[in-house]
């Protein structure tokens, strides 16, 4: 699956380097049973020694202490010479074809390796420097995340005068109403018995000058006409 | 008692089955095969975990080389002339070796 996708582009490119990598991030998610929190380690810089293509160094490394340098060459020409001998390598049509299908494969990577190497290397620091800034861009958004939330647990801690604002607003409506309420009430009461002492007045007012008009009345009904003559004549 | 002696060849099974092939002696060879686990599931994992190595080691690097892939192909071609071994018999130039 990924991993032919990736053999098969490789086998174009020299370097099949880290346009790879971030399918290989998912795949080793998948394969692993244990997942761990610890932090990918980054890609080694380049890959097991091989000889002459084929051979991996292991092999080379595992014949020296025994038989020097020329050792695996031996075994590889003894091996040779048994299987042709023996006809256990069969040599036919297909041996001329793969010869010659070898030699072309090996001019042209002798001779276009390097230029490959060079363009996948050109591209494969590309795809590493959008890979880099996708990085830098979630690291600095969450950085900007954490630092407006460490804002928000800041403005959390200023609800408490907030409230005690709040409350004393409320406190002095509260009292301000209070007030208001008095005093309408005093007024009220106030008048009320204003109209009270008003209406008293009032009675003694027309009492006095009802007593008044009754006792002029009264003196000048008893002022008889005799009187009246008396005083006339005193004149 | 009579656990002692069970308890210590358990200890060597599980000894052994940590080491890997190259680090096992020739003798112990047979009783290392034994601890290999042979279920279909056993068999899958080594398979997934061979690939794992190979691919990790000459694919999966920065500057990889023509070597992670010439010897896949390489190896492939080989299995596939074992597989067709029968049939290039008939083209044998000599009938005695």
């Amino acid at each position: 699956m990924l991993s032919r996708l990736v053999l098969v582009s490789g086998h174009i490119l020299k370097n099949s380097g880290s346009f790879g990598a971030c399918l290989v991030q998912a795949s080793r998610s998948f394969h692993q049973s244990s997942q761990s929190r610890a932090p990918v380690p980054p890609l080694p810089e380049k890959g097991g020694k091989v000889r002459h293509g084929i051979f991996p160094e292991e092999l080379f490394t595992l014949l020296y202490p025994k038989t020097g340098v020329t050792g695996p060459y031996m075994l590889g020409t003894g091996l040779l010479l048994y299987m042709l001998s023996k006809e256990i390598y069969v040599i036919n049509h297909e041996t001329f074809a793969a010869a010659s299908i070898g030699v072309v494969i090996i001019y042209g990577v002798k001779k276009f390796g390097p230029s490959v190497a060079a363009f996948s290397g050109i591209v494969s620091a590309d795809k590493f420097d959008v890979a880099q800034e996708v990085k830098d861009q979630a690291m600095a958004s969450l950085a900007q995340g954490i630092e407006d939330e460490k804002k928000e647990q800041w403005r959390v801690e200023g609800r408490c005068m907030l409230f005690d604002a709040k409350r004393n607003n409320v406190a002095m409506l509260l009292e301000t109403n209070y007030r208001e309420r008095l005093h309408m009430v005093t007024n009220e009461v106030k008048k009320r018995l204003d109209y009270q002492v008003e209406l008293q007045n009032l009675h003694r007012r027309m009492e006095q000058e009802h007593m008044v008009n009754w006792v002029e009345q009264s003196v000048i009904k008893s002022i008889t006409p005799q009187q009246v003559q008396g005083i006339w004549s005193l004149h | 008692m009579a656990d002692k002696p069970g308890m210590v060849e358990w200890d060597m099974h599980m000894a052994l089955a940590q080491k890997r092939l190259m680090d096992v002696k020739l003798g112990q060879l047979s009783s290392w095969l034994g601890t290999r686990d042979f279920t279909p599931n056993g068999l899958l994992g080594s398979v997934r975990g061979g690939y794992e190595r190979y691919f990790n080691k000459y694919i999966n690097v920065k500057k990889g080389g023509i070597g992670g892939v010439a010897m896949f192909l390489a190896g492939y071609v080989a299995l596939s002339y074992i597989w067709e071994y029968d049939h290039i018999k008939h083209d044998r130039w000599r009938k005695y070796h």
